[in-house]
């Protein structure tokens, strides 16, 4: 017996699970598939929200060290890794079951699965009780996510950790090795160093966070060498042997000293792959691309009509905001609405300490469009917060188009970046001026007066920074 | 420098997006002139359209900065104004007044090379220079099913609101009502360039005035046109007498004021002609005065400043102001103002060496008259040919509410006026 639902989302993550929340409330009969208990996916139980839950006490340890500098002494910090555990996996417990109780009270109905299309109207559902059930639909979403990309030369071992383990925080080795210094592996080495690692990022490139303006970098950069062992760009990993004492790794690049070293943990962390591949997408007319992305236009629809796809499946930047809007687009879509994923930025933020956050255009993506933008910066140095926070290494940058004024992007680094760079993301899609966040009053004294007087720096006049007339 | 009020620069303005500099192709005025406001300064091309530059503000010009052929940037000073009243806001180019009436719909810029922001198979969002649109306009405007790139933006900057693209949607609206009956240019043209080189040069404002005005008129109007001739022997030696007069200096009488107070006349005789049909009202408008225009040809275009109340004013009086509007109107310098209102049109060609041709009516006037070169031709006059000089004259007419009858008496009574002007002088 053949059930059937006229939409059908697949995955649970935080694009699934607002695709099914939106689709129920405009009234469509909607059915979610997902192996969890609850709804929550790679954001909630593996990502964004326990790390966050780590990178605050990482935080706090790091602040109650500087609290000497200003006449406040903590003792050294005694860890207890079980409870920590227990705190992160707490935060985690009620925001799942929080969305689960949202299913239930929506009437949404949870299949708890992995599902494979039979065609492009039938799902084969793989029960996690064991059974195997078939689901019809009129139309599907597909939001399965993303999982840790693996480096096929490294060995089998438990002392390799990718994103996933590394949350787990089994425990706290003397010795970690992050390979790759992208945001995931700047926040979790950023965890274990506070937590008492001795940590070594090794980076292929010639800077940390690639993609990110250098400027912005730097700060953060210049911090986290004093908080990590060591930082190896434009290294490699050539191989890694699993001895009794530890991982033997092999590192390849320029002014290596000691290409070969033992460390107790490695963590890898090389980017994401889109989870496309044993969906039966090949039984619709769905395309994947060379990366394995679906390919989906601006209504998030796939080659097959019937079939959508939201998320880190069909692209980069593999952010959960983004699926989330996706979501929208996917399920408006369906319920008949003319809408587009057409969105003016998508804002990034690493929550390392500083926290770096950028949105809409780049020093380096104008550089290489041509496009011609003046770079408006307001070094936090001149700020009354920042300076009470005892942080002056910040920076506060606008990409402004000389011509109209209009601000094409924002770029900052400091404290509380992630949380600032709302603002930049609500000027870059109303088209703001300039002169907008200029005579905008942002309040006293607060981080968000960098906004408004890196605006004043555009117009040659800032109140706190003097600039001689030329 | 400050003399009287205070000296206010006109700056070149933002003229749309990318535009960063453009060349100037006319300067229209001269150090002391005096400016009106809105007055048309310079006239820039880029390298999409042509636009005029208006005066902020009224005063003299005390300093211009610019010449023909300058490429200048936005924001660059064109000229200084002394005595300026306010208003250092310089209006964008789309405030520029257009010559001819009825105004063409404002010159905006269109963007054509706005990026177009649409997803390729491979999604990736657009970065940097999306449409300055927030969020909620881009909505509505894909709602409403139009291009949110296509919607000229009137806020800072070029922003576009949710009532610009409301605004644009309503004239999409109302183009597509009047373009059924306006616009010749419905079918795609052909690509020139296969049989011969080709060059494209924008439109100017005043053609493409011209161009709709002319277009609505024919598509309104059933015209028909009649022909006549005037022997104008006896007017012609009447008027080089007049001229050679001392005190005739610099205020010659010439054909075409002549022209302007006899059909002033005729009008009077047959107010018919200077009626218009106000279908939609049932009605038609009678009007009390008789304001004449006068197709001038200007380097621009066509321009049609009008003389007011013809009826009432000597054959002097109507040629010295109408050579002073003629001289304005090749100088740019003519008011919107000046040109509208008409009651009837002449279109003068004999100067350059036409006979007979249909002119399109002047809407929502209901009669033209052209006039060609008059010839000396061999006429049977009192059992022989003489030679008497013939002026070739057209009359198109709006059917609607002029008949055949009606055109014939009009046509023939401005054409015995002619010959006997003196019956006419004498009314006056």
């Amino acid at each position: 017996m053949a059930e059937s639902t006229k939409l059908v989302v697949i995955g649970a993550g935080p694009g699934g699970y607002a695709a099914a929340f939106l689709a129920a409330d405009l009234g469509l009969e909607v059915v979610v598939v997902d192996p969890e208990e609850n709804p929550g996916g790679v954001c909630l139980y593996r990502g964004c929200i326990p790390s966050k839950a780590l990178l605050h006490v990482a935080k706090l340890i790091d602040e109650a060290g500087h609290a000497a500098d200003w006449g406040v002494e903590f003792g050294a910090p005694r860890i207890d890794l079980d409870r920590l555990r227990g705190f992160k996996d707490r935060v985690v417990a009620k925001l799942t079951g929080g969305l689960g109780q949202l299913t239930k009270q929506r009437k949404i109905r949870h299949i708890r699965g992995t599902a494979r299309f039979i065609d492009a109207n039938r799902l084969e559902i793989d029960l996690v009780e064991g059974a195997t059930d078939t689901l019809d639909f009129e139309h599907a979403i597909v939001a399965t996510g993303s999982h840790p990309s693996r480096i096929p030369t490294f060995p089998e071992s438990d002392r390799i950790l990718d994103s996933t383990s590394g949350l787990d925080l089994e425990d706290v080795p003397a010795k970690l090795l992050v390979v790759g210094g992208g945001y995931i592996g700047l926040e979790l080495g950023s965890v274990y160093a506070a937590l008492g690692s001795k940590v070594t990022v090794v980076e292929m490139t010639p800077g940390l966070l690639p993609g990110a303006d250098k400027d912005l970098v730097r700060p953060l950069h210049k911090r986290l060498e004093g908080r990590l062992d060591e930082i190896l760009l434009s290294t490699k990993v050539v191989a890694i042997e699993e001895q009794e004492k530890g991982l033997k790794v092999t590192l390849e690049g320029e002014d290596i000293e000691q290409p070969e070293r033992v460390f107790d943990r490695v963590l890898v962390s090389v980017g994401r792959r889109p989870n496309s591949a044993g969906l039966g997408l090949e039984n619709t007319a769905a395309a994947i691309d060379e990366q394995g992305f679906i390919e989906v236009d601006a209504q998030c629809r796939t080659a097959d009509p019937r079939v959508f796809a939201i998320g880190d499946v069909v692209g980069q930047p593999m952010l959960a905001h983004k699926a989330s809007h996706e979501a929208r687009v996917a399920v408006e879509t369906v319920a008949g609405h003319k809408v587009a994923f057409e969105p003016a930025c998508i804002p990034a933020v690493v929550f390392t300490d500083p926290e770096v956050a950028w949105c809409g255009l780049t020093e380096s993506e104008a550089r290489e469009a041509g496009i011609k933008v003046q770079v408006a910066r307001f070094p936090w140095a001149a700020s009354g917060r920042a300076m009470t926070l005892d942080r002056d290494e910040g920076l506060t940058k606008l990409l402004i188009d000389p011509e109209t004024e209009r601000i094409l992007g924002v770029g900052l680094v400091g404290p509380g970046a992630g949380e600032l760079i709302a603002e930049g993301v609500l000027a870059v899609e109303m088209a703001a001026l300039a002169s907008d966040l200029k005579l905008s009053i942002h309040p006293h004294p607060t981080l968000s007066e960098t906004m408004m007087e890196a605006a004043e720096v555009f117009f040659g006049q800032s109140t706190h920074v003097y600039r001689p007339k030329r | 420098m400050i003399v009287g009020g205070p000296v206010q620069e006109l700056k070149l303005p933002e003229l749309g997006e990318n535009i960063e500099s453009v060349e100037v192709s006319a300067v229209m005025v001269a150090v002391g002139d005096q400016l009106q406001r809105d007055q048309p300064v310079i006239e820039v091309e880029t390298e999409k359209a042509s636009l005029e530059v208006p005066a902020p503000v009224e005063g003299k010009v005390t300093e211009l900065l610019v010449s023909k052929g300058d490429q200048i940037k936005v924001g660059q000073v064109v000229l200084r104004i002394e005595g300026g009243s306010a208003a250092t806001e310089v209006a964008p180019a789309q405030a520029a007044t257009v010559g001819a009436e009825p105004a063409a719909p404002p010159p905006l810029l269109r963007q054509d090379d706005a990026p177009v922001v649409t997803f390729p198979a491979k999604h990736k969002p657009k970065i940097g220079r999306a449409v300055p649109a927030a969020p909620s306009a881009r909505a509505l405007a894909r709602q409403l099913g139009v291009d949110i790139n296509e919607v000229p933006g009137h806020g800072p900057g070029g922003r576009i609101s949710r009532d610009d693209v409301k605004a644009y949607v309503k004239s999409l609206v109302q183009g597509r009502v009047a373009g059924a009956a306006v616009s010749g240019a419905a079918q795609e043209l052909p690509d020139f360039s296969q049989w011969g080189e080709i060059e494209r040069t924008s439109l100017t404002n005043i053609r493409r005035a011209t161009a709709a005005h002319m277009s609505s008129a024919w598509n309104t109007v059933p015209h028909v046109t009649q022909f006549d001739r005037a022997d104008i022997t006896q007017l012609e030696s009447m008027r080089k007498r007049f001229n050679k007069r001392p005190e005739a200096a610099g205020r010659k009488m010439t054909v075409t004021a002549v022209l302007i107070k006899l059909v002033a006349s005729a009008l009077k005789q047959f107010p018919k002609f200077n009626s218009s049909l106000d279908l939609a009202g049932d009605a038609v408008v009678h009007k009390k005065y008789v304001h004449i225009g006068v197709a001038v040809d200007t380097p621009r275009g066509l321009l049609v400043p009008v003389v007011r109340d013809a009826d009432v004013k000597n054959v002097e009086q109507i040629a010295s102001e109408l050579n002073e509007m003629a001289g304005r109107a090749r100088d740019r310098k003519l008011k919107p103002d000046e040109m509208r209102g008409g009651t009837f049109t002449i279109s003068n060609l004999g100067g350059l060496g036409t006979t007979y041709f249909s002119p399109i009516v002047n809407w929502p006037e209901v009669a033209i008259l052209g006039v060609g070169r008059a010839e000396q031709t061999a006429i049977w006059v009192d059992d022989r040919f003489q030679p008497r000089l013939i002026l070739p004259l057209s009359l198109s007419y709006d059917h609607r509410l002029v008949d055949g009858a009606d055109a014939a008496r009009f046509l023939r009574w401005t054409a015995e006026a002619l010959e006997q002007p003196k019956l006419l002088l004498l009314k006056d």
